[in-house]
């Protein structure tokens, strides 16, 4: 049996047992909603305007650089993986490529991207 | 004796005896037994996670010079039990406006995202749980539901402080991931294995004394996955309240509240599997799979009591800071770690044992050195340089 059939296994126990546990809660406990209970928290005042405001561009910046280096971060596992048997020529191209990468956090770094305006 | 060693595959054989004795075919007993198993490991790991609580409660008392729960049980113990119950009969409310589908799910997947790391956790010689070859990427895989979850949860919930605390955390921890991801590398070079069975069966010297510096580095990326103090920006109670999970009540938010304390074992877990050997102790873990269960379970409490340490001594730190911290500081030093290792890994293939742990031991001091001269010198000029602008009033 393939090993990813105890993953899945996995994955199906780990939903039953928090569903259980808010399943058994939402039997056990009581439920008397009204609208001044359902309304949006914030801080001791009524919530002013909408939830969907405009928000910082930083994040998406962030997150476009993250998702550079990590689909890079990934070539790199079958690499290391077989490190050991490869020799120096391959820990020599290893290094250019990941200096290939920092160099283009060097890159984002000099644009002032990791700035937070 | 072979209950003491191998107890699972003593359990396993008993009860495929029962099974086949009704007559059931051997493909599905094995599916049931691999599902009954994996049940209880999940039901004592829940267990776990209840005294997790009062662990946790316990300590950050102590670190506060105060007692703690003891009035219920001896040392408090049955506090949390009492905690659960209060959770499961408080009412459980939705806001107005909230996404009901996703706000119902996250704390499901945010409390799975934990349980499925468990899936490669080796316990034990005997009980590997599934012994993927590729472990280290499930363990990433694994922790980006968790991201998931939280964006989830911040989103659906309509509400600012939520969303502001899901966008921070969601930053942070996609930030952190790097030189976490980069920190596993490390490991997998040294064994030349993705499995983390392989992983720890390769570690006939602890990986911490062949490379401190990744331990410690996994350890910060491993605290800021947690998205535990000092890098606590998606719940950071002084400003946004509690965060993404401010709307949530009831057994929802215990369910949130568990799945941080059990990720946070889990972590110190997985940082000793990787540094510190795992269920590995001088040949003990040979005798009985549950003397290998107790010594991980050992060094994961400490490696936790470590994050537990640190989360309720150190101040929360900006988030500019924080992320500058990351991509300017960790990430390259990270990355320069990894071609140092990769480097020296290969010219000192051949050496002696003995030159090989301390030419990558000394590797990593000095590096660790460099890196935090360079970051000192940096961070003055940076500071005399605001100095010198802005004139502040003598007091």
């Amino acid at each position: 049996m393939s090993a990813w059939v105890y993953v899945a296994l996995f994955l199906i126990v780990g939903l039953i047992i928090p569903i259980g546990a808010i399943g058994a809660a939402w039997v056990l406990g009581p439920r008397k909603p009204n609208p001044i209970k359902r309304d949006t928290y914030e801080c001791g005042i009524e919530t002013v305007g909408d939830t969907w405001v405009q928000f910082k561009a930083q994040y998406y910046i962030f997150a476009l650089v993250f998702l550079i280096f990590d689909v890079e971060t990934v070539f790199l596992f079958p690499w290391a993986v077989k490190l050991g048997q490869l020799g120096m020529f391959a820990v020599i191209e290893g290094i250019i490529f990941i200096l290939i990468l920092v160099v283009g956090l060097a890159y984002t770094w000099r644009k002032g991207m990791l700035e937070w305006v | 004796m072979d209950f003491l060693k191998d107890p699972l595959k003593v359990a396993a054989d008993w009860l495929l005896g029962i099974f086949a004795g009704w007559g059931m075919a051997e493909l599905w007993a094995d599916i049931l037994i691999a599902f009954l198993g994996i049940f209880v490991l999940i039901a004592l790991l829940m267990l776990l996670d209840i005294l997790l609580v009062w662990i946790e409660r316990k300590v950050v008392s102590r670190f506060q010079s105060r007692i703690g729960p003891n009035r219920l049980g001896p040392f408090g113990l049955i506090q949390p039990f009492a905690d659960i119950i209060k959770l499961l009969i408080k009412e459980d409310t939705t806001p107005e406006g909230a996404d009901r589908a996703l706000y119902n799910l996250a704390p499901i997947l945010s409390m799975m995202a934990v349980l499925i790391l468990w899936a490669v956790m080796p316990l034990a010689p005997t009980i590997l749980n599934v012994d993927l070859n590729v472990g280290v990427l499930y363990i990433i895989a694994a922790g980006a539901i968790g991201t998931l979850s939280i964006i989830m949860a911040g989103w659906s919930s309509n509400n600012k402080y939520s969303l502001i605390g899901a966008f921070r955390e969601a930053a942070v921890m996609l930030s952190f991931e790097i030189p976490m991801l980069t920190m596993m590398l490390i490991p997998t070079i040294f064994a030349g294995s993705m499995g983390v069975a392989a992983i720890t069966q390769a570690q006939d010297v602890w990986y911490f004394f062949l490379a401190p510096l990744a331990a410690v580095i996994f350890l910060v990326a491993a605290i800021a996955e947690l998205g535990r103090s000092p890098f606590d920006m998606g719940e950071a109670e002084s400003e946004l309240v509690s965060g993404y999970n401010i709307e949530y009540s009831g057994m929802k938010f215990g369910m949130f509240y568990a799945g941080e304390l059990l990720h946070a074992f889990t972590f110190g877990g997985f940082w000793a599997i990787l540094f510190f050997g795992g269920y590995r102790f001088f040949g003990l873990e040979q005798v009985s799979a549950f003397l290998a269960i107790a010594i991980l379970f050992f060094k994961a409490f400490i490696g936790y009591w470590i994050i537990m340490w640190i989360k309720y001594t150190l101040l929360r730190i900006r988030i500019d800071h924080m992320l500058a911290f990351n991509w300017k500081f960790l990430t390259p030093v990270a990355f320069t770690l990894l071609m140092t290792t990769a480097f020296m890994n290969a010219l000192l293939a051949d050496a002696p044992s003995w030159l090989y742990v301390g030419g990558m031991f000394l590797s990593n001091v000095l590096l660790a050195w460099a890196a935090l001269e360079t970051a000192r010198y940096y961070s003055r000029r940076e500071r005399e340089k605001v100095e010198g602008t802005q004139k502040v009033a003598p007091t």
